[in-house]
């Protein structure tokens, strides 16, 4: 009930925001040197009135700007998000084929970084302050200042050209022609190096986050009291430290879940994955302005619905989160 | 028969860096069954680390660094952790300072509750259940079923103390280590937990270490008491002893700077009002649930008076202060000083009357820009009504001897001053404007009971200078005795009661009053100044 | 002078700064060391490191010098990563500031405002905007800056939350001082700590951007940047790796560099967490 009574509250504040997105997105619009038609035009090298003016009342890029962003609500109400002017095909049906893969890799690396992120936090907080803390720093913040794409093409130099270990790109064996669980198994192996790759920055976060929050979880009363209840020192860091020190891990892996998705972009260029950030490269060299707005409204309810997991985590583990009225 | 607890020479010493070595120093005490001993001292006398030094929760770097704390037969200070752990909850209960934070906020109370009979005993999940039941029922808690089953932010500070108090007593200890238990909570809240300890404490037989600063609790519950002051035991003994025939200066000073229960007389003042207050309400809307923080609230300052508002905490008392000097707007009501209601004026036209009326604030380490120095700080408000150069300086030197402080300190920054020497600046920055109203906060409720009295000292003669009319806000019934001439009670946003503060502290009519002056702490103990 | 000593005392804080120095002293020297065009051809293709004399790291798959460029791609990251700190901070202070100080229906408005801009992922945003103004590299920074400040917001606003209901906030207000001197003068001061800190944090963040967008082939393709290097090692990553290499290590240690300094300062402003 309370957890209903949360999503409910969680969505009717969404939609406000999805309405500023919206709203910014088509003034920044406005500001482009000329719109996609143009862009369409100027790829076919004529310069003919009648045709653009035919082509912007075919892809809703006629009448005032008002009455555009109304229009573009209205449809994206029913989930059409206009065609694109590179391939010709509705936006929403290229947005639909490719999303499985972007949502797969940030689930994978978002449960990738955030567990060891725990571990290795904890073990830090464990040592504070002594050699075992300082080399998990030294390291994190190594991990921290690599740009994942270098990180992408050095292990695809080592793991895929030099040891020959795991595939350099794609997401499956076309050639091999696998099915049913071999196609699976197949596809993860496609995916380690993309899920680690693009995890490596999270888990550098993570691991810091979790690290301070266990030093200062240490530092709080109720320790004092489990402590002086008889608890051993072991059960003290499980039962009492670890739930706590879980909150600000959550928070930030909510606030981080709209970066991931967009270094998804990068790392699913660096491996060649057929997903949502490839198509948004693509719509950016084909100046496909229609289709790159329809990625980013996406993307966002996107984050959107993954925040929205994660409140609901986050009030199952914390009872004072007030649902309200 | 041997003490139940004995400690033998005890030495704690604090990580270098620290402003003195030792927390404590060859301390020396012991604790028998069937009685209450009583740690007193002011903040930093060393009471708490010595308690917890007992069952080894000393934060990181601290340390015992000599002597012994023998309880049972057995040199805790030589067991291991784990064995150690194996005493504590078990043979040694203990109960902290502050309920809002002992409590671990993720787990119901019951099962933290229930946590003690998992780590010491083999009972089942049902039957530890039961206990829990009988356990809460036994601290006087309503419907243990439904408190058992909520978390800690669902209860209020005197519900979790009970909690707290369960855990430690769950298995029947022998000794009970209380660290300040009844400090964070209202009077009223604190004059049943320790009705209840003292219960606890009778029917069970077992040994109570209590930890306090306060001698009025003291009063109330010891058998035999230590004095400490910077980590020394100055002086032990019964507590009728001590507590009126102290033999060390300090013990002396201590017990003489608790401000009396005894109002003086009441002079009837026939001077024009300076401050009225009309039917003001305020309520506060959190989440869809509104809140009447003040209820039909009226009152009137006289010109040279003090007017004291006593309440407990969600009295309303803070929230009518703020009203006084608009930082809160009331939704109704009028608030006249002299001829002007300050509830009609903007924010502009208030701006440039707020020399009228002052506050002075409770917490003298956030009262004051950390970044400013404290002569500037004093004369902000001058200086922003045109005042500048070697005048301000004359200004700032003259306002800090009028508040006692040394005028040569003026470029200092405010973390070179203690508690007390912050308050005064304080007083001077709200006194620089020569208010016709001072609006005192809580003034003196952050400070140590000797600087208390400095700080009282200094009001009572500036009143006197300066004919200064005050409001004078304060949970404390002690202090309003010293500083009040008519005093105000409120409860739940209301003013239940009015009067001069003799009737009122000695005859009060109103039932809610008359609890309060019988939750008072050592108000049967004839002593202090 | 004791803050200077303090900082010294941390051997990491050390390290990054003198690696900062480092890679300042790479941008400024870069014109006056490699005075032709980057972008030129200055040897064979793939010329390896320590092979040939005077292309100390050899060249890229269309022979221009990696050195060269990797001097220059220096003062890229620098510009791109100074613009867009100092426009993300600014605007960040600026509405958190407000937002935590007036609270109400102003916090309220502007704080789903930032959690629009936190909602879409800023790189694809990024994207966007390039498309829109285009790539050049002062337009590169100043939008990387605009798609930034949200974090600083929010960490200025959770400060003014706390300061604002301090003792010494209030009693400004009673001596009848107006908002905006308490803001600035006032709170702003015992705010700036964390920000300050957090800035290390957004400059590292802008020059991994900058360099992504460039490894996308998205930015400005007339200059040398790290970011551009790297895309162009890729295409060659089999036979040559080193092009795409070099430049990464570049990039690692000027966001290191950043970090550590970040650090420092924090351990400086926040004693409290640095002493043991």
């Amino acid at each position: 009930m309370r957890i209903l009574r949360l999503v409910l509250r969680r969505l009717s504040l969404s939609i406000p925001c999805l309405g500023i997105i919206l709203a910014v997105l088509f003034f920044l619009l406005q500001l482009a040197p000329g719109d996609a038609v143009d862009a369409l035009i100027g790829q076919m090298g004529t310069s003919d009135d009648t045709l653009s003016k035919l082509l912007r009342s075919y892809y809703g890029l006629d009448g005032s700007v008002v009455g555009q962003f109304t229009g573009y609500v209205g449809r994206l109400a029913t989930l059409d998000l206009g065609l694109s002017i590179a391939y010709g095909k509705p936006v929403i049906d290229l947005i639909l084929e490719r999303l499985p893969v972007t949502v797969v890799l940030m689930v994978t690396s978002m449960a990738m970084a955030f567990t060891a992120g725990c571990v290795v936090g904890v073990i830090a907080a464990r040592y504070v302050h002594r050699w075992p803390d300082t080399i998990i720093s030294v390291l994190g913040m190594l991990v921290y200042s690599m740009p994942s794409f270098w990180f992408g093409l050095m292990a695809i130099v080592l793991f895929a050209v030099t040891l020959g270990w795991l595939p350099a790109g794609g997401i499956s064996d076309l050639r091999a022609g696998h099915t049913g669980i071999a196609h699976l198994l197949d596809m993860a192996k496609h995916l380690v190096m993309p899920a680690l790759t693009l995890g490596l920055i999270f888990f550098a976060v993570y691991l810091r986050v979790m690290r301070t929050a266990m030093v200062e979880v240490m530092t709080l009363d109720f320790m004092r009291t489990a402590r002086a209840k008889g608890l051993q020192e072991r059960a003290v860091l499980f039962r009492h430290a670890l739930r706590n020190a879980l909150l600000p891990m959550v928070t930030i892996a909510g606030l981080h879940a709209s970066s991931m998705l967009g270094g998804a972009v990068v790392v699913e260029s660096v491996f060649s994955l057929p997903g949502l950030g490839r198509l948004a490269q693509e719509a950016v060299v084909q100046r496909d302005l229609n289709m790159l707005l329809g990625i980013t409204v996406m993307s966002s309810v996107l984050v959107i619905a993954v925040n929205l997991v994660i409140d609901i985590i986050y009030a199952r583990l914390d009872p004072r989160i007030d649902v309200g009225a | 028969m041997t003490a139940l607890l004995s400690i033998e020479n005890l030495s704690i010493a604090l990580p270098r860096g620290a402003d003195r070595a030792h927390a404590a120093k060859d301390v020396s005490f012991t604790i028998d069954r069937g009685e209450v001993f009583c740690v007193v001292g002011e903040s930093g006398s060393g009471k708490s680390l010595t308690a917890a030094a007992i069952l080894g929760l000393l934060p990181p770097g601290v340390r015992a660094s000599g002597g012994r704390i023998l309880f049972e037969g057995q040199d805790l200070l030589q067991l291991s952790l784990p064995d150690l752990r194996r005493i504590s909850g078990k043979r040694i209960g203990m109960v902290f300072q502050d309920p809002m934070t002992a409590l671990n906020p993720l787990h119901t109370v019951g099962s933290q509750v229930a946590e003690t009979f998992r780590i010491h005993t083999s009972l089942g999940r049902a039957e530890i259940a039961d206990r829990v039941l009988d356990l809460l029922e036994t601290m006087r808690l309503p419907e243990p079923r439904q408190i058992a089953r909520a978390y800690p932010h669902e209860l209020s500070g005197g519900q979790r103390q009970r909690c707290v108090i369960a855990m430690a007593m769950a298995l029947e200890p022998a000794l009970l280590i209380a660290d300040e238990p009844t400090t964070a909570l209202d009077v009223t809240t604190q004059a049943q937990i320790l009705g209840l300890i003292r219960d606890l404490q009778a029917r069970r037989g077992m040994g109570v270490m209590f930890i306090t600063h306060d001698f009025g609790v003291v009063a109330e519950v010891a058998t035999r008491i230590a004095v400490m002051r910077q980590g020394e035991v100055v002086e032990q003994g019964e507590a009728a002893t001590i507590l009126n025939r102290p033999r060390h200066p300090y013990s002396q000073a201590l017990i003489a700077a608790m401000p009396a229960l005894r109002p003086p007389p009441y002079q009837p003042s026939t001077a024009a009002p300076v401050l009225s207050v009309e039917g003001v309400h305020k309520t506060y809307r959190r989440r869809g649930r509104t809140v009447a923080a003040l209820k039909d609230v009226s009152l009137t300052l006289r010109r040279g008076t003090t007017l004291g508002v006593v309440g407990e905490s969600g009295s309303g008392k803070s929230t009518l202060a703020r009203c006084l000097v608009k930082l809160v707007e009331p939704e109704q009501g009028a608030i006249r000083v002299l001829d002007t209601d300050i509830t009609r004026l903007s924010g502009s036209a208030w701006r440039a009357q707020t020399g009228r009326i002052q506050m002075v604030f409770q917490d003298p380490f956030t009262s004051l820009n950390p970044r400013r120095r404290v002569g500037d700080l004093v004369t902000q408000g001058i200086a922003m009504r045109g005042i500048r150069g070697p005048d301000l300086k004359d200004r700032a030197e003259d306002l800090f001897r009028l508040v006692g402080l040394d005028p040569a300190a003026i470029d200092r920054f405010p973390h070179e001053f203690s508690g007390g020497q912050r308050q005064r600046i304080g007083l001077a920055r709200a006194l620089a404007l020569e208010p016709d109203v001072l609006v005192a906060d809580e003034p003196v409720s952050a400070l140590d009971l000797s600087v208390q009295a400095q700080v009282l000292d200094l009001l009572a003669s500036l009143r006197r200078k300066l004919g200064l009319s005050m409001v004078f806000i304060t949970h404390d019934l002690r202090v309003a005795a010293q500083v009040c001439d008519r005093v105000a009670i409120m409860q739940r946003g209301e003013v239940v009661e009015e009067g001069p503060a003799e009737t009122l502290l000695t005859a009060p009519t109103h039932p809610y009053s008359r609890e309060l002056l019988a939750a008072v702490p050592g108000r049967g103990w004839a002593g202090g100044r | 002078m004791g803050a200077l000593r303090r900082y010294a005392s941390s051997t990491a804080a050390v390290i990054g700064l003198v690696l900062l120095l480092v890679v300042i002293a790479m941008a400024a020297s870069a014109g006056w060391l490699f005075p032709e065009d980057p972008l030129s051809l200055a040897g064979a293709p793939l010329t390896p490191p320590f092979t040939e004399e005077g292309l100390p790291l050899g060249t890229d798959s269309v022979g221009r010098d990696i050195a060269a460029q990797i001097f220059h791609g220096a003062r890229v990251s620098l510009l791109v990563g100074v613009v867009a700190t100092g426009i993300a901070i600014g605007i960040g202070i600026l509405v958190g500031a407000v937002s935590g100080y007036f609270g109400g229906a102003v916090d309220a408005a502007l704080m789903r405002l930032t959690e629009a801009f936190q909602t879409v992922p800023s790189f694809i945003l990024l994207l966007m905007l390039v498309v829109i103004f285009g790539s050049e590299v002062t337009t590169l920074a100043l939008v990387i800056g605009a798609v930034s400040w949200t974090a600083p917001a929010r960490l200025t606003r959770a400060e003014f939350l706390t300061l604002r209901s301090r003792d010494f906030v209030l009693s400004c207000r009673t001596l009848g001082m107006p908002h905006a001197r308490i803001i600035f003068l006032e709170i702003l001061p015992s705010a700036l700590p964390p920000v300050i800190v957090y800035v290390s944090v957004v400059m590292a963040l802008a020059i991994l951007q900058e360099s992504a967008l460039a490894f996308l082939g998205l930015s400005d393709p007339n200059i040398a940047s790290w970011g551009n290097l790297i895309g162009d090692g890729r295409r060659v990553l089999r036979s040559a790796w080193y092009v795409a290499a070099l430049p990464g290590l570049a990039i690692i240690v000027t966001v290191l560099a950043i970090s550590l300094v970040g650090q420092g300062v924090n351990d400086l402003l926040n004693p409290r967490l640095g002493r043991r």
